[in-house]
């Protein structure tokens, strides 16, 4: 329709504008399209990005001119105790969370493509449903759950004649609830992900191997996971990195608590950064961090590309 | 030779399924139990919001409210303020979303259709290089930028830099690196300007991807916690999320009234959910998409 409009104003026949008119307005053209998201790029990451690199090597509060110290908080920072139990709960909550979300997001798609399955398109909306809840929802929700001496979970524990647990004074427990938390979270957007992927698994590789006897569990290790190993990346990258990232959700949940046992690294950040205006150390903290998510993104591709060679 | 093959093979289809429906009962049965795993939290959530005070913490336990009751809903209504803050998400919400869907798709066009330029590409991977280095990590800096910016506290600051989604471009270049250059290259012929295709053809075409695109961008936006947690300082300025959490945050937890306010922060994205299904569980646009 908007295409007839333009060609009626410019009647067919030589070109009205001169070739050198086009050149330029092809030239600019990209960057008038570009230009608001390169401002925004350069506003809101490059130039935070290098001030935290370099509020890193200073001893900047926010106020004031940042002095220089070298190294200082790098050293500093890998002297507290507070840092490195902050990282490895991170990394434990990472290492358990991606590989719960992967199986759980898998399986639920391979059974919502199964033919063996009744009642899919309902029971797809009840496992995307959690997408729409926010973290800090979620966070209540299972928070509602797992109350210590309210929560259902306890309850049916009780009623099953064990003795309750400890959800939020155990700092293991706690971590439990959280892994629990994000799994479910988590696996709503994965499972679609995946649904896509085994949709384009060709038909005839699984006839042909049934044909030649293959199993359903030989059929699945040796068509679907190969065929999808692309997709398994991809989901597997952007869980870890999303787990390195948890924050909002650990913040209703239990506060990194009980106590600061379970203070993830972004919270940890946050809290030196905002609560203690300690912007230098924040930001060494948060260079850590960057390097740990570029680690895993290059050790996952390196993996990956191997794997697929 | 047909004749002596055909028979075995029926039994065989008939073996297979009878196999086949032996499959269909436990692979149901456990879709569906592992499907009431996951909507058990919800519902009992949900369920809990209608139950007066004395009865939430009542032993034992009853799935339904005995006594269903929406005083909690009222309190939330009256002394949470919740009018205000669903408000000001809202306000938030909508701004962000279209001004990223307009971002996004400008963005996402040149990315797709100008690939013969260096800088293009640059900025490409510049953008998928973000994904791997979010802003959440570089909080106090940012933070930082917004206040010398003098955005800190405004609606402009909690606005403005959620806007770049790298999700919502690479969309967009995927949509439109999928439609073939011929039909640019004859509007040119017929002396459209550039930005013409793109306002006047293009952008009519990716209507998909822009609902797809606005419904996620809605989400993210109204669920979002930690840009308004770093801009945000003023109580009256708050978003729901932010102001739920400090009710989560209080020393006693006010359980009536935060159920209540948080089934009532959800109903909005239900609502959409209901109405665009389609666009949000749409897996060909989704794959390869997360924030």
């Amino acid at each position: 329709m908007t295409a007839t409009a333009i060609r009626t104003r410019t009647p067919a026949g030589p070109r009205k504008r001169p070739g050198r008119g086009r050149r330029a307005q092809y030239r600019l053209a990209p960057l008038v399209l570009s230009g608001l998201s390169i401002v925004l790029f350069l506003v809101f990451f490059v130039w935070p990005g290098s001030l935290g690199l370099i509020y890193s090597f200073t001893d900047y509060t926010g106020l004031g001119t940042p002095e220089f110290i070298g190294l200082d908080n790098y050293e500093k920072l890998f002297a507290d105790p507070t840092f490195y139990q902050s990282l490895t709960r991170t990394l434990l909550f990472a290492v358990m969370s991606v590989p719960l979300m992967y199986v759980m997001s898998l399986s639920i798609a391979a059974l919502l493509v199964s033919n063996h399955t009744k009642g899919k398109s309902f029971a797809k909306v009840v496992f995307f449903f959690p997408w729409l809840i926010s973290p800090i929802v979620a966070g209540v929700v299972w928070r509602w759950m797992f109350g210590e001496s309210f929560g259902f979970v306890n309850y049916l524990i009780t009623r099953l004649g064990a003795d309750p647990l400890a959800w939020q004074t155990d700092p293991d427990l706690a971590l439990m609830v959280v892994v629990i938390a994000a799994t479910w979270g988590g696996t709503a957007f994965n499972m679609l992900i995946f649904i896509a992927a085994l949709k384009n698994v060709p038909r005839a590789y699984y006839e042909a191997a049934e044909i030649d006897g293959a199993n359903a569990w030989q059929r699945f290790r040796h068509i679907t996971l190969p065929s999808i190993a692309p997709t398994s990346f991809l989901v597997i990258l952007l869980s870890s990195l999303g787990a390195m990232k948890e924050f909002a959700m650990v913040q209703a949940l239990n506060g990194g608590g009980p106590g600061t046992s379970n203070v993830m690294l972004i919270q940890y950040i946050y809290e030196t950064g905002f609560k203690r205006a300690d912007i230098g150390y924040a930001s060494a903290v948060s260079m850590i961090l960057l390097l740990i998510l570029l680690t895993i993104a290059l050790v996952q591709m390196a993996v990956n590309r191997r794997q697929s060679a | 030779m047909s004749a002596l093959t055909t028979a075995p093979r029926k039994a065989n289809r008939k073996a297979r399924k009878t196999k086949e429906l032996g499959a269909v009962v436990p692979m149901t049965t456990f879709m569906w139990l592992l499907a009431a795993l996951y909507a058990f939290p919800l519902v009992w959530f949900l369920l809990s919001a209608f139950k007066p005070g004395s009865e939430l913490f009542q032993y034992p336990l009853t799935i339904l409210p005995e006594n269903p009751t929406v005083a909690g809903f009222e309190k939330a209504w009256d002394r949470f303020d919740f009018m205000l803050y669903f408000s000001n998400t809202l306000a938030v919400a909508l701004t962000t979303t279209v001004l990223t869907v307009i971002a996004s798709a400008m963005c996402g066009y040149a990315l797709a259709k100008y690939q013969d330029k260096l800088w293009v590409r640059i900025f490409f991977i510049c953008l998928l290089a973000t994904t791997m280095l979010p802003t959440e990590v570089i909080l106090s800096p940012t933070f930082l930028v917004i206040r010398d910016l003098g955005m800190y506290d405004t609606m402009a600051g909690l606005v403005v830099p959620s806007i770049l989604t790298v999700t919502g471009v690479f969309m967009f270049r995927q949509f439109f690196v999928s439609i073939p250059d011929d039909i640019i290259e004859a509007a040119r012929i017929d002396g459209a300007r550039e930005t013409g295709i793109f306002f006047r053809i293009m952008l009519p075409m990716s209507r998909p991807i822009i609902m797809t695109l606005a419904i996620f961008s809605f989400q993210w936006r109204w669920n979002d916690y930690i840009w308004p947690l770093i801009v945000v300082g003023d109580e009256r300025k708050f978003t729901l999320q932010i102001a739920l959490r400090s009710i989560v945050g209080a020393e006693n937890i006010d359980w009536p009234l935060l159920l209540a306010a948080s089934v009532m922060s959800i109903l909005p994205l239900v609502l959409i959910f209901i109405v665009f299904q389609k666009y949000v569980m749409n897996e060909d646009i989704n794959a390869g998409l997360k924030d």
